[in-house]
């Protein structure tokens, strides 16, 4: 190695009570290369990072700044170095312009007064400089989540950048935007800054990283140059386990139709006709903003339906309330376990037991509630799904991730459902937890229950599905299933632009 | 992997109330060691009954206050919907014993259901706005509550309705069924009634749940339009049935009654656990609750503290069980 390191950590260690959160990590960051962090939630990542830019301070070890131990007390102190971080949480105002949210906090002034014409000026030119097309002027809410992100990187440019960390920053692009993420870092690079670079997306990292380090557990498992290694081997170290223990083989069966749509209509979505077969896994694929979610939230009536005919059982359910929808048998497990799936204050008991007794599994449609039957059935839910029983009885809130999914994948089973609609099944899970999921999705296909699983993680939708639709702009672009269901095929499908309509 | 250290003594035991129950029991006895300590009256048996009929018509309110809370919303026109069943209900019972002079129960049933009418209407408007406009629960019902003592006052012109039938102040206001107040009694129903109605029926549980996370109560397949409209209407008809209690005790319709109780009845709400976030909260507590109010105003009477100085007494209270709960809800969230 000949360059000398920008920045290093020498057994940093972060311990909260009861948790080792990162346990002696040694990791160095040489200038103008992209350093890429790699490892499940709860894996360390984001506790190194903390403590790199100052918002976390380490329990031991340190950290070193071009041969110089330092000790940052905030973010405002490793910025004054040089180390700006873009968190996954952004960090702007949405009711601010542009201009307003890069300046806050450093308002250039006139007097006494903010002087509103510079801070345009600068900001544009701010820009300009790092290639974003984005009005000064605009308010901050009405930008996409991809200009959201530009602004937020501008924001982090006031002084000299040694160091850029980026959190998870492509989770919600589109590809273009990834693209002109990239083209922007490997600018950055050319100029000698170093990049920390924490993602999920493995197909990513050949593009632009140099070298990834694989963290588990709090424990660093290696760093390896990224020319010497591949997607499996990192899939590998990371949750130790090789790649086919994770995708259970489902077996396909009857295939009798279930759900079928024609034409469906609204905002965002074309004409979208498929099937939904019983004892099938129905994969839909899609990149953000492709409607693939949409298009489901649709069906289930979440949002307003334009035109199209939906048929469940043969029966119309086109304008059906999704209350109704769900008693006919279909259910739909929401992305965003946090805002729509859970009770966030309740234990997972009480979670599971609203659908219970919304359900007809126990009490058939009396009025009163057998709380009896319904905690057996609760203890019964819990156990299928393997959530640990000194879970069951604290706050939702208080679970991991994984956890959490599966109180809200025990939901699914507080009613008949003979319909299961999985958005996102596993997104912010561990590895470990994935597992243990998609073991269930296998067991209700194999039951004879439809699955639909729509998914932005590629692998996920390829490996449980036996046929898939692919989603863009609105349109589906193709539905695939056996032989044809390659990497390759699907994502050619994913840039598909006959049918988009703006 | 995590192993907490177990601490015990007399500090976690405290948290653990805490965190279970509220600041309520904490209130309660910290009420009954400074009134004990003012006045000698305060812990006597004669007292203590005399606070458990004053205290009747809050834990009314209260507990239909608890249910539009637990929903996640809160209802601000409680007051409005006494004082209007208050004039309604007077003014039919006067226009009907007119009509009817011989069947006076007849002319005072139908007075009180024109009095229900009355807050059903307040209860329906407060639902349909929320629920089905989705306005602010805050804005909702403050408009409404004007709008309703508006209305009682025009009707009244300002004059209390008098001259009411006077079996009925005989029987509701004053009356005593095997020696004990009939509206404690009608109380003890209702308390009964409403904790059924919580914890074993269908229709509480979906109030819970609409308040806990109301898009996963839409995603659990529960109507929350309906359940939030029935919160809204339950709420109102308990605070018309303690508006006809309050007028057979006062003996003639008034556009006045109720004016502080939407404020005493989210304090006595919150102070017993209520969450103001929605989806929790108990009917066992929240009459507690509303006894402990009525405790503290019997106490501050006793000790000889001026009604003006009740009033910043009963505001600062409110705001400090506000930011006990909200501490609360952070330890719950959190598990520290």
């Amino acid at each position: 190695m000949t360059s000398t390191s920008l920045i290093e950590t020498k057994a940093l260690t972060k311990r909260y009570p009861g948790v080792l959160a990162l346990n002696s990590v040694d990791f160095d960051l040489k200038s103008g290369e992209v350093h890429v962090l790699f490892g499940e939630n709860g894996a360390g990542k984001s506790t190194l990072i903390s403590m790199l830019a100052g918002a976390n301070i380490p329990s031991k070890g340190s950290i070193v700044l071009d041969g110089d131990e330092v000790k940052f007390d905030t973010v405002a102190d490793a910025q004054k170095k040089g180390i700006y971080t873009v968190f996954q949480e952004f960090s702007l105002i949405p009711t601010l312009t542009v201009a307003q949210n890069i300046f806050l906090g450093w308002e250039p002034r006139k007097g006494p007064f903010i002087d509103h014409g510079t801070m345009r000026k600068r900001s544009h030119e701010m820009l300009l400089e790092l290639g974003f097309d984005i009005n000064p002027n605009a308010i901050v809410a009405q930008l996409s989540r991809a200009q959201q992100q530009m602004v937020e990187i501008t924001k982090a440019f006031h002084g000299d950048l040694k160091v850029l960390i980026l959190d998870e920053p492509t989770a919600s692009l589109t590809d273009k935007e990834v693209d002109h993420l990239f083209e922007f870092v490997i600018g950055l690079k050319a100029k000698g800054v170093g990049v920390i670079y924490i993602s999920h997306r493995i197909q990513e990292f050949s593009r632009i990283a140099n070298r990834v380090t694989v963290l588990r557990d709090g424990g660093k498992i290696g760093t390896v140059d990224m020319a010497d290694t591949d997607d499996n081997a990192l899939v590998e170290m990371m949750t130790g386990r090789a790649i086919d223990e994770i995708y259970p083989k489902i077996t396909k069966g009857s295939g009798e139709v279930l759900l079928s749509v024609e034409k469906l209509r609204t905002a965002g979505i074309h004409d979208a006709t498929f099937e939904v077969r019983a004892g099938e896994v129905l994969g839909v694929a899609g990149l953000v903003g492709s409607g693939k979610s949409r298009l489901f939230r649709t069906v289930m009536g979440l949002t307003t339906r334009v035109s199209g005919k939906v048929t469940l059982h043969g029966k119309d359910i086109s304008q059906a309330p999704t209350r109704d929808i769900i008693k006919d048998g279909v259910y739909y497990l929401s992305p965003d376990r946090k805002a729509e799936g859970l009770d966030l204050a309740k234990s997972a008991t009480e979670n599971l037991a609203i659908n219970l007794v919304m359900g007809d599994k126990v009490g058939g449609n009396s009025q009163l509630v057998k709380w009896a039957e319904v905690n057996s059935e609760a203890v019964t839910i819990s156990d299928y799904v393997e959530l640990q029983e000194s879970y069951r009885f604290k706050p939702v809130s208080q679970l991991s991730g994984g956890n959490q999914q599966k109180v809200l994948f025990g939901k699914c089973f507080g009613q008949n459902a003979d319909i299961i609609i999985f958005d996102e099944p596993t997104v912010g899970v561990d590895m470990g937890t994935r597992a243990a999921l998609y073991l269930l999705i296998k067991e209700l296909a194999e039951s004879g229950k439809a699955v639909v699983v729509i998914s932005s993680d590629l692998p996920e939708v390829m490996n449980l599905s036996h046929r898939m639709i692919v989603l863009a702009h609105g349109h589906i672009s193709a539905e695939l299933s056996g032989d044809d269901m390659t990497e390759e095929q699907v994502l050619k499908f994913f840039f598909d632009e006959t049918g988009a309509k703006i | 992997m995590t192993t907490k250290p177990k601490t015990t003594g007399p500090f976690d035991l405290i948290r653990r109330v805490f965190i279970k129950v509220g600041v309520l029991p904490f209130f309660l006895v910290a009420a009954l060691v400074i009134f004990t300590a003012l006045s000698s009256k305060f812990l006597t048996g004669q007292n203590l009954v005399n606070v458990a009929r004053q205290s009747v018509y809050l834990v009314l309110v209260s507990m239909g206050q608890m249910l539009v809370l637990i929903s996640g919303g809160f209802d601000l026109s409680v007051g409005t919907s006494i004082a209007l069943t208050s004039v309604v209900s007077a003014l039919g019972m006067v226009w009907f014993a007119g009509i009817f002079p011989d069947a006076l129960w007849l002319a005072i049933m139908l007075g009180a259901f024109m009095g229900f009418g009355a807050a059903i209407m307040v209860g329906l408007v407060n639902g349909v706005g929320v629920a089905y406009f989705e306005v602010s629960p805050f804005i909702m019902t403050l408009g409404v509550s004007s709008v309703g003592a508006g209305l009682a006052l025009f009707l009244t012109g300002g004059v209390p309705v008098s001259n009411l039938p006077f079996a009925f102040g005989d029987t509701f206001g004053f009356g005593r069924l095997w020696g004990v107040p009939v509206p404690v009694i009608i109380a003890l129903i209702c308390i009964v009634v409403m904790w059924l109605f919580m914890s074993r029926t269908r229709l509480g549980t979906q109030v819970y749940a609409v308040g806990g996370n109301i898009k996963a109560a839409r995603l659990s397949a529960i109507n929350t339009k309906r359940t939030l409209m029935i919160a809204y209407i339950i709420c109102a008809l308990i605070a018309s049935l303690t508006g006809l209690l309050l007028t057979a005790r006062v003996e003639s319709g008034e556009a006045n009654l109720g004016s502080s109780i939407a404020l005493e009845s989210i304090a006595a709400c919150v102070i017993a656990g209520v969450s103001l976030r929605g989806g929790i909260g108990r009917v066992e507590n929240v009459v507690l609750g509303a006894f402990f109010i009525a405790l503290a105003q019997n106490g501050m009477n006793l000790a000889q503290v001026s009604s003006y100085m009740q009033m910043v007494l009963l505001g600062a209270l409110l705001i400090l069980a506000v930011i006990f709960d909200q501490m609360r809800y952070r330890m719950i969230l959190s598990g520290n």
